[in-house]
């Protein structure tokens, strides 16, 4: 008999739950992006383990398209990161306060 | 009693998951360096892979580790070399008061949460294990051709957006490494 489907979901939301700290407390732009990556990677151990439960294959679909999102997301935040870094000498958001209000 | 109700290799490979999960993630949250940060973010994609295997995502397992370990680790380790490996924030300074307290208490919250939610609720569909029978095409048989199908005929208008959007991605990644070089240009002349 396969282990329950609870241990994997309870596992994943450890993951988010790790990812949404670092998310929250660490102020490296690069950084935060790793941890960004974390939380897409704990929805998608849910999806797969509900693809599994369900007999789905929809959930292994979404997977897929979740992983495309996120090279795009990534290619995009790096390029913006590194336009930030050319003006500032910093990836700290700390700094990117000019939009305050 | 654990052992006697579920398959040993399974709970070995859930251990196995688990624990590279948990340090990968821990070790991108707690480790100064932007480098090692990401090669623990390689041993938690790892992990992930190692679960979707057990659970008989084979395809998904694969595409996780060129995906993310091959592509995105690697964009994000170079990026880190072209902006100088020595500048690494230091996490022992605290600048608001009390955020880490509050966000450590938005954790355990978020977590709590979903256990709950997910535990009250029968894990959503009432079933107590991770079935290794029912439709092949989602429990391993042809794992492969199963996606391919399913991305190719139910999700296609999904896929070619998709693509739409990797081209976007990439155009606009150029874009904005480009543009500054040009001010650059124009300000020199």
């Amino acid at each position: 008999m396969n282990v329950p489907a609870a241990w994997y979901l309870v596992l994943a939301a450890v993951l988010f739950g790790i990812g949404t700290f670092g998310l929250l407390t660490r102020r490296s732009a690069l950084i935060m992006f790793m941890c960004l990556e974390l939380l897409l990677n704990a929805v998608n151990l849910t999806f797969v383990t509900f693809a599994r439960t369900l007999r789905d294959i929809g959930g292994q679909a979404a997977v897929f398209f979740v992983m495309v999102v996120a090279a795009a997301e990534v290619t995009v935040g790096l390029g913006i990161v590194v336009t930030v870094f050319r003006r500032r000498s910093s990836t700290s958001v700390d700094e990117l306060s000019e939009m305050k209000g | 009693m654990i052992a006697a109700a579920y398959a040993i290799p399974d709970i070995l490979a859930f251990l196995t998951a688990a624990v590279m999960i948990v340090v990968g993630a821990l070790g991108v949250l707690a480790v100064k360096n932007p480098v090692h940060a990401a090669l623990s973010l390689i041993l938690t994609l790892f992990g992930v892979a190692v679960a979707f295997v057990a659970q008989a995502a084979d395809f998904l397992a694969v595409v996780q580790i060129i995906v993310y370990a091959g592509a995105i680790v690697v964009l994000f380790l170079f990026v880190i070399m072209f902006l100088g490996v020595d500048r690494f924030e230091t996490v022992r300074v605290e600048p608001l008061v009390g955020q880490r307290a509050l966000a450590g208490v938005g954790a355990v919250i978020t977590v709590g949460g979903l256990i709950v939610l997910l535990a009250s609720s029968h894990w959503v569909t009432g079933a107590v294990a991770v079935s290794t029978s029912g439709h092949p095409a989602a429990v391993g048989a042809g794992n492969v051709r199963a996606v391919g199908t399913a991305v190719f005929t139910t999700y296609l208008f999904a896929f070619e957006a998709t693509a739409a959007l990797l081209i976007i991605a990439v155009v606009g990644a150029v874009l904005l490494a480009r543009r500054e070089r040009r001010m650059d240009r124009e300000e020199e002349a």
